[in-house]
């Protein structure tokens, strides 16, 4: 590694969509001085330029936003507080005494760093990850690389649209792939239930007479050059689809929106360890990983489901790296906190110090009327009342200081009645 | 009459069950917060929805420029909308808020900019 240029920073932020963007910006406010944001696209702001859609900033801006547009306002600050950041730029290894090996057009550098904020994001799942069966035609693609081609690049791709998932993201391509004159034949569903926030499904699919077929998935894939046709089957219980119940749909092209990987590849090379429920870095109330002085946060940590929720997150990262820097933390004591009945993740997995917590919790099954309890041993410390919980909702409840004083130890589970 | 709808206005996403006679909504329920009031009320007789789409750019960073109406409009009037913007064509630079179209079909509404889009003369 002697050809890279050596350089001393406080932090370095890796990734600059929504969660670099905030947590460089709390990081400075905060009293970090020397700090770095990496990106490896040649602009700022992630995903969220390509996201033309409105919904965003809501929680953080009380206002309808569009992505370009919430993203600018980050962009914006990050000016104003002179944040410097590098753009085509690849950051190929963190050492665990944290360096960070950087491939940019200029130069090969090695910034020593005082600490790390991991801000990575998201990849999406593709075809090849959950075995569709069929030839390989053109004509397959994942929501978002169609999002980016329509919405960035002025390519349509194609007439006749199924497609597989969900989630908000298939969702909002339907609508859009609509708009743009294609017919969306259907959004195939594998779950009995959708995976997308319930005010997609009125403005994606009911505004436009999109079907909707729960229970279903894609079996089958065919075509030659281009996708001819697709199969699709009902499922059953087991999610495996049942025989006889196979029907083939003429279209040219298949979206899938399957879901989210936090990309951590990155994250691995120091050594962070990561849970096989969140696939981000398990982490405590600070957002700080298994490596002392590497943050955490936005969809590298755990796929959200709003923007807003990544930029609160990564503000509390860049606060807390900004106190590690400035100051020596002080851990009081380390309690895992359990995960219960009914739930498929609480973040933090950890708790360090006696302070006031926010916990991100996400429900196995969509339920009406549920609480969620909050017990040290079998005493319950708090509990919470929820109308509706949906695994597509994250749910935020905040714990006081004095709520869990002198605890030994933390579970969190959906009560039964 | 009843029918339930889905607020859409955040992503809570209440179910709203609508009480409605003739041109007067009687009763609204499962909101949980006022914004779902107003809501209810105009998608029980005049739905609106805020439209955002892209606009084609000449010597821009990027092809196409994001957009979207100043507020929400008509249900009605999105695909017409859509068949005039396919139409349009704008200079970079653009900044957002930028006004793409004033006066979308007597609606008040505009059609406005939501991206930046710097100057670059295309060499094809």
């Amino acid at each position: 590694m002697n050809n890279f240029t050596s350089q001393d920073v406080d932090l370095i932020v890796i990734g600059g969509g929504p969660a670099g963007l905030a947590a460089a910006i709390s990081a400075k406010k905060n009293g970090a001085q020397n700090l770095i944001i990496i990106e490896r696209n040649n602009w700022l702001g992630g995903i969220l330029p390509q996201c033309i859609h409105d919904g965003f900033g809501l929680e953080i801006f009380h206002e309808p936003l569009t992505g370009p547009e919430y993203a600018q306002r980050y962009i914006d600050e990050l000016k104003k507080l002179n944040i410097p950041y590098m753009l085509n730029s690849m950051a190929l290894e963190i050492t665990p005494d944290k360096k960070v090996f950087v491939a940019s057009p200029e130069d090969l550098f090695c910034f020593q760093a005082k600490a790390i904020i991991l801000a990575m994001g998201c990849r999406e799942r593709t075809r090849g990850q959950i075995y569709i069966p069929g030839t390989r035609p053109a004509g397959v693609y994942t929501a978002g690389v169609a999002q980016n081609l329509i919405n960035l690049k002025n390519m349509m791709v194609g007439k006749d649209v199924v497609i597989l998932g969900s989630g908000d993201i298939g969702m909002i391509m339907a609508r859009r792939l609509t708009l743009e004159g294609a017919k969306v034949h259907a959004i195939v569903e594998i779950l009995s239930h959708t995976n997308g926030l319930p005010r997609n499904i009125q403005q994606c699919l009911i505004d436009y007479e999109i079907p909707l077929l729960l229970s279903h998935t894609v079996t089958e894939i065919q075509g030659i050059n281009r996708v001819e046709s697709i199969i699709i089957s009902q499922v059953n219980e087991k999610l495996t689809s049942i025989k006889g119940k196979e029907r083939k749909i003429k279209c040219d092209t298949l979206l899938l929106s399957i879901g989210l990987i936090p990309e951590n590849d990155l994250s691995k090379t120091c050594g962070v360890k990561l849970s096989p429920v969140t696939r981000g870095a398990i982490v405590d109330e600070n957002l700080e990983t298994s490596v002392q002085g590497v943050f955490a946060c936005g969809n590298v940590l755990h796929v959200h489901d709003v923007v807003d929720f990544v930029s609160l997150e990564a503000e509390r990262a860049g606060k807390s790296a900004s106190e590690c820097i400035l100051k020596e933390q002080r851990k009081e004591k380390r309690i895992h906190i359990e995960v219960g009945d009914g739930l498929s993740y609480v973040l933090p997995q950890y708790i360090s110090r006696d302070t006031d917590l926010e916990l991100s919790i996400r429900v196995l099954n969509p339920r009406e009327d549920a609480s969620i309890g909050f017990f040290d041993k079998d005493a319950l410390l708090k509990a919470e009342k929820f109308r509706k919980v949906h695994p597509a909702q994250m749910i935020k409840i905040k714990l006081k200081k004095s709520e869990t004083k002198n605890i030994n130890t933390l579970r969190v589970e959906v009560l039964q009645k | 009459m009843k029918k339930e709808i889905i607020c859409i206005v955040c992503p809570m996403g209440c179910h709203l069950n609508v009480e409605y006679a003739q041109k007067t909504v009687l009763s609204i329920g499962g909101n949980r917060c006022k914004l779902g009031l107003e809501y209810a009320e105009k998608e029980s007789f005049n739905p609106e929805r805020t439209l955002t789409t892209t606009v084609k750019v000449t010597n821009g960073h990027l092809p196409l420029v994001s957009v979207r109406t100043s507020k929400p409009v008509s249900k009605k009037l999105i695909f017409k909308t859509m068949a005039l913007l396919s139409k349009v064509m704008v200079e970079a630079p653009i900044l957002i808020g930028d006004k793409i179209v004033e006066n979308l079909f007597d609606t008040k509404a505009n059609i406005i900019a939501t991206k930046n889009i710097s100057f670059k003369k295309r060499s094809t």
